[in-house]
């Protein structure tokens, strides 16, 4: 069975000595999956109403150093008045009209939920500088430019790339004798019941060619198989992520919403958020939770309506080879 | 005891057995897979009506080597493919599952109480 696609990190002593890890795209393919539009775009808008004149917005642009102007009353989106609209307007001499008059109405927008991957796709195939962002009550949210992604990208690639490092600086010890035994991490995406449990199984297989015991084994692939279930059934997506280091095994689960509103009900055996569908394919039953605090010797979520849950289950790792 | 032998004691219908030699020493009804992956045991034979291909990733994962599906539930292409594909049996019979585990149970000499 393969990995479910795409598995981003594998980190091994030898693999965090060498470069092989800082060159796997798979990261940023991971990052541009997981990061959606409403996390990158500008959030304060300067905008304007349908009756101002183009010459207002050419001050605005002038003073805010922008290029185009959404026009909006009360959230409703109307148009957006370009700069390319208002060198056209003083060529044309209407520069004084109300922008509703000039402004650009057929519009590509997109939805504040959708993965950046998709807003990059959209700036490729229509080329323009910005798109407005509306949300799912069609109301205007945001605008988002390239320069807007490529900001977020860094920021987030940076973060990536401190985790490694940190990572790398652990595993060695005073003797030079790598403690980090393994990491590996994995896309996990809504509702893909194609591959649900197969991070699970590969996380098995690879503790059984390290030779752990077969009961912990069992223990890491029951919270590996739930949280990547829950992950499948409750969020947008996340990752998957296993590591053995320190004589201890982590297992977490973390993803980037719609967030636990309450914890501790979720905790309880038999609660549960699934529709009647995930119920008919065997998930849902509420046990999910429950069954990782059970085989844990570490249980914690940090959760936040709204915003990621983070789920980790810790073992104290014995006999590893 | 041989998987084969259950087959053959029980009268299911073998629909895919990569390996009638697998070892068999216990068995589980359910069609919750969280159930089944808290519970059933390694070497065990699945009793459900789950016909998914995810039952076939838990199999895996907890070590059983077939999925019985009772009440004779069509077996999806898919999922015939990704039991091929990690070695777990699919048996079919026309049993329910407390019929099923009744007969199984009576094969392994399981007793419940």
């Amino acid at each position: 069975m393969s990995a479910p696609a795409p598995s981003s990190v594998l980190l091994e002593p030898k693999s965090i000595a060498g470069s092989g890890v800082g060159n796997d795209p798979l990261v940023l393919l991971e990052l541009i999956q997981r990061l959606k539009v409403r996390d990158v775009m500008t959030t304060e808008l300067a905008t304007v109403p349908r009756s101002a004149p183009l010459c207002d917005v050419q001050e605005l642009m002038r003073r805010k150093k922008i290029s185009g102007v959404p026009v909006e009353e009360d959230g409703r989106f109307f148009g957006l008045v370009s700069i390319d609209d208002i060198i056209r307007a003083l060529g044309g001499g209407y520069i004084n009209d109300p922008c509703s008059k000039h402004m650009t109405t057929k519009l590509v927008v997109l939805e504040d939920d959708m993965p950046i991957s998709f807003a990059l796709r959209y700036f490729n195939r229509y080329h323009y500088g910005r798109f407005p962002v509306l949300n799912r009550d069609r109301r205007l949210v945001g605008i988002i430019c390239q320069r807007d992604i490529n900001r977020v990208l860094l920021v987030e690639l940076s973060k990536e790339l401190n985790r490694l490092e940190m990572a790398s600086g652990k595993s060695l010890d005073q003797d030079g004798v790598s403690e980090l035994y393994l990491m590996r991490e994995f896309t996990v995406c809504k509702y893909d019941f194609e591959n649900a449990g197969k991070a699970a199984n590969e996380i098995k297989r690879l503790l059984q060619d390290r030779q752990l015991p077969p009961k912990l084994i069992r223990r890491i692939a029951v919270a590996a198989y739930e949280l990547e279930i829950n992950l499948c059934v409750h969020s947008d997506g996340g990752m998957l992520s296993c590591q053995i280091a320190k004589g201890k095994a982590e297992v977490v689960a973390r993803d980037a919403g719609p967030g636990i509103e309450d914890v501790e009900w979720a905790c309880r055996d038999g609660t549960s958020t699934a529709n009647e569908w995930i119920r008919s394919l065997g998930f849902g039953a509420g046990m999910g939770l429950v069954n990782v605090k059970r085989v844990a010797d570490e249980f914690e979520v940090k959760s936040k309506k709204g915003s990621g849950t983070t789920v980790r289950a810790a073992f104290t790792v014995t006999g590893a080879a | 005891m041989k998987l084969r032998d259950i087959i053959d004691a029980c009268g299911l219908e073998p629909v895919l057995v990569p390996d009638a030699e697998a070892e068999v020493s216990s068995a589980y009804t359910s069609d919750l897979l969280s159930d089944v992956v808290a519970h059933c045991t390694e070497k065990s034979v699945l009793i459900t009506v789950q016909n998914h291909k995810n039952t076939v990733a838990v199999c895996t994962l907890v070590g059983a080597p077939a999925i019985l599906i009772a009440h004779r539930r069509e077996i999806p292409a898919d999922m015939q493919e990704a039991a091929a594909r990690e070695g777990v049996a699919l048996l079919h019979t026309s049993d329910s599952q407390f019929a099923a585990s009744c007969k199984v149970g009576s094969v392994l000499g399981i007793d419940p109480r």
